[in-house]
């Protein structure tokens, strides 16, 4: 008996002095690798240090499909993390997944903490952002494409090397030149789905699926057969045909050929340019991506990649309200600016974007401000605020495979792109029935 | 006549035998039968949602041209991983076999690379023929050879074949030697005596005496090709260019890890198996009775 009062006196005492003394602990898994994970950890570490009662604790969980996969499994055993880092093709998954996450705006008003959806970079936060206009996860690291020249072979081929191609007609015509000058590779590109489909079409403004991109509902389609997307995709088969494009892989291969100078003219990530700045040994510059001048509406706007924070569900309340400080810390302009000025990822808030201008930074690197203005170009449509398509990590493999078949010149461009549509269908409906 | 152990107590050869068949049970039979199960379901990735949908999941497969497709690929592949291995390793051990002076040296040098695991060995090799970089592509564009697997399909498979035969080649060569070895010189030097020159000696003595070690290696990499391989692709290929290296387990991967949907992941896994079961099958019923021992 003795004992038993004195083991509640003693739990009693506890939890009681628990909230006082132990801090909450907020796990968040990353897929930042190198120099991006360091400068995550200090991110993490100032809102440590800002504060007491909250303990950001950051893992690197390997590449974004592997920490994804990890997360779900550790969700399925019940010990998912309270923040994950997730690629902008798995936001339909995530989203879908209700019961395993909790919109941002939920955990934001729940917590009370002031939070103002109209502050955020529309494009960007856009591509986050359900049809109510509810934040869903917190836009971390976002980047977009961009078109790089190489200006020492534009003197070399004898064109102006200031002048980069603003159109695809433009494009063509230096890489007749270029390669009559005896460039091997005149033009290659990282990320052939995300550069010449998904942000082709932003750029063009034509839908990629039917229900704004997806964001309308499950029972979207592929429209990418379309008669432009048919005419972008022979123009580019016709150009290896000839030797004008080096195709280089699916994801960044593309970054070293242009930055070891093999290449003339390349498009690629906002993020090649620390790449291109430390191996390149020549002059280069950055540039909007080039469009057909003759589709009306061209150039519309740019959409992102990259990544976001979802937060995931079934954790207590004072973790979330530790959730909603730390993204509440996570969007103050000095915050954002230094992310942004450190790595090279698009900053999220109009006025940390101001911030930046005001201070001199995008002087000494226009390359930086240029990302933003392509993806602020216009305000985006349906067509332009990102995409929402279930399992488009399968769809996104399906285009690639079709892209590569019509570069290896087994296919057509609009044999190629209607099989495309016709397989990406099959995986949307599986996601669809999955997700009913 | 027949030499019989028998146990004493009745529990005894079951005990000494539970820690295999538990083993066997937790981490194959278990996770087989999963896979049938979910099979059979539709499940969102998160696993919150489950429906049982029969064999839709197989439907859809046998729709997609592109999963008919890697059937081929896989066959190909397999063919040339287990075949190229054998050959090539079944050279080499014959040559290490009559080497007298340095032996040791020969053999730990073949026996090397097992010890890699596949995604490094597919990484090696991609690195000495990567398209721009690669010192192997260098050498080659020397010669004026237009190497890029990159895009050109017939590349990428060679360069996955070659990438997971070396890998599986020291493997084979130490079964080989050993089969050799075990062969007695007397058959050999008694064929010598009668005038049966190197190459007639190997053909009507020596490989037939190795056959039962042909025939499980041939079972071996079979299944190696089948289902160890996909490391390698991963590291390089991807199932590119254009899915000319999509072989059916690369495809269970990527589904199944990489895009979380585990009903379609595991409809093909089933469909593996039961493709590896009847193989095996096939080689015991057929190709074990051309086997002497």
């Amino acid at each position: 008996m003795r004992i038993k009062i004195l083991a509640a006196a003693i739990a009693a005492a506890g939890a009681f002095a628990a909230p006082a003394q132990a801090q909450v602990e907020i796990q968040w898994w990353h897929s930042m690798g190198g120099a991006l994970g360091e400068k995550l950890n200090v991110l993490a570490d100032k809102f440590n240090a800002s504060q007491k009662d909250y303990k950001i604790v950051t893992s690197f969980k390997g590449a974004y499909p592997v920490s994804m996969t990890a997360a779900i499994a550790a969700f399925r055993a019940g010990n998912a993390p309270h923040l994950l880092q997730v690629f902008e093709v798995g936001t339909a998954t995530m989203m879908a997944a209700k019961g395993a996450i909790v919109p941002v705006a939920t955990v934001m008003a729940n917590a009370k903490e002031p939070f103002d959806p109209k502050a955020y970079l529309p494009t960007v936060t856009g591509y986050y952002t359900d049809q109510k206009g509810n934040m869903l996860s917190f836009p971390f690291n976002s980047s977009t494409v961009m078109f790089y020249v190489n200006k020492d072979a534009f003197k070399k081929a004898g064109l102006d090397p200031d002048k980069a191609p603003k159109t695809w007609k433009e494009v063509l015509a230096a890489a007749e030149k270029l390669k009559a000058a005896g460039q091997e590779c005149v033009y290659t590109t990282s990320w052939p789905s995300w550069m010449h489909i998904e942000n082709f079409s932003a750029w063009h403004n034509v839908p990629i699926g039917t229900k704004e991109n997806g964001f309308g509902g499950l029972d979207t389609a592929f429209t990418v057969n379309s008669p432009l997307h048919v005419r972008h995709l022979t123009m580019l088969g016709d150009m290896a045909k000839k030797g004008l494009f080096t195709y280089a892989g699916r994801t960044n291969q593309g970054d070293a050929k242009f930055s070891s100078g093999e290449c003339a003219m390349f498009s690629g990530s906002t993020g090649a340019q620390a790449g291109i700045r430390q191996a390149g040994k020549f002059a280069w510059s950055i540039n909007f991506i080039p469009y057909h001048d003759d589709v009306a509406g061209a150039p519309q706007n740019s959409i992102i990649g990259g990544a976001s924070v979802w937060v995931m569900g079934g954790k207590k309340p004072e973790e979330y309200k530790g959730v909603a400080k730390f993204m509440a810390f996570l969007s103050t302009s000095e915050i954002q600016m230094e992310w942004h000025t450190g790595t090279g990822y698009v900053p999220i808030t109009q006025a940390a974007y101001q911030m930046t201008k005001k201070s001199g930074f995008y002087d000494k690197d226009p390359g930086a401000e240029l990302a933003v203005k392509q993806l602020t170009n216009k305000a985006p449509t349906a067509n332009s605020k990102g995409l929402r398509f279930g399992n488009f990590v399968q769809g996104r493999t399906v285009i690639e495979e079709e892209m590569e078949s019509v570069f290896a010149g087994k296919k057509d461009a609009k044999t190629a792109l209607d099989d495309a549509v016709k397989r990406g269908n099959e995986i949307l409906r599986q996601f669809e029935a999955a997700n009913k | 006549m027949e030499k019989r152990v028998v146990f004493r107590s009745p529990w005894l050869p079951y005990a000494l035998v539970a820690p295999q068949l538990a083993i066997t049970i937790v981490f194959f039979f278990w996770p087989a039968a999963q896979a049938v199960w979910f099979s059979f379901q539709l499940q969102d990735a998160f696993g919150l949602k489950t429906q049982f949908v029969g064999l839709d999941n197989f439907a859809t497969l046998f729709r997609d041209s592109h999963y008919l497709a890697s059937f081929k690929t896989t066959a190909v592949f397999s063919i040339l991983v287990a075949f190229g291995g054998i050959v090539i390793s079944l050279l080499f051990a014959t040559m290490a076999d009559r080497v007298l002076r340095g032996a040791l040296a020969y053999k730990t040098l073949l026996i090397w690379p097992y010890a890699v695991a596949p995604a490094v060995a597919g990484v090696l090799w991609a690195f000495l023929f990567a398209p721009s970089i690669g010192i192997v592509t260098y050498v080659l564009k020397g010669m004026g050879v237009n190497w890029n697997w990159i895009i050109q399909g017939d590349q990428a498979m060679l360069l996955v074949v070659m990438a997971s035969v070396w890998k599986q080649i020291s493997y084979n060569f130490l079964f080989f030697l050993a089969g050799l070895q075990s062969i007695p010189k007397s058959l050999i030097e008694a064929a010598a005596i009668d005038g049966a020159g190197p190459g007639r000696r190997f053909w009507t003595i020596v490989f037939p005496l190795l056959s039962p070690t042909t025939f499980f290696l041939l079972v071996v990499n079979i299944v190696y090709a089948f289902f160890e391989t996909f490391g390698v692709i991963d590291a390089t290929t991807q199932g590119g260019p254009a899915g000319a290296t999509q072989i059916l387990v690369y495809k269970v991967y990527h589904d199944g890890v990489k895009a979380a949907d585990l009903g379609g992941s595991s409809a093909q896994s089933v469909i593996l198996m039961f493709i590896v079961i009847a193989l095996t099958v096939a080689q015991f019923r057929f190709i074990e009775r051309k086997v002497n021992y």
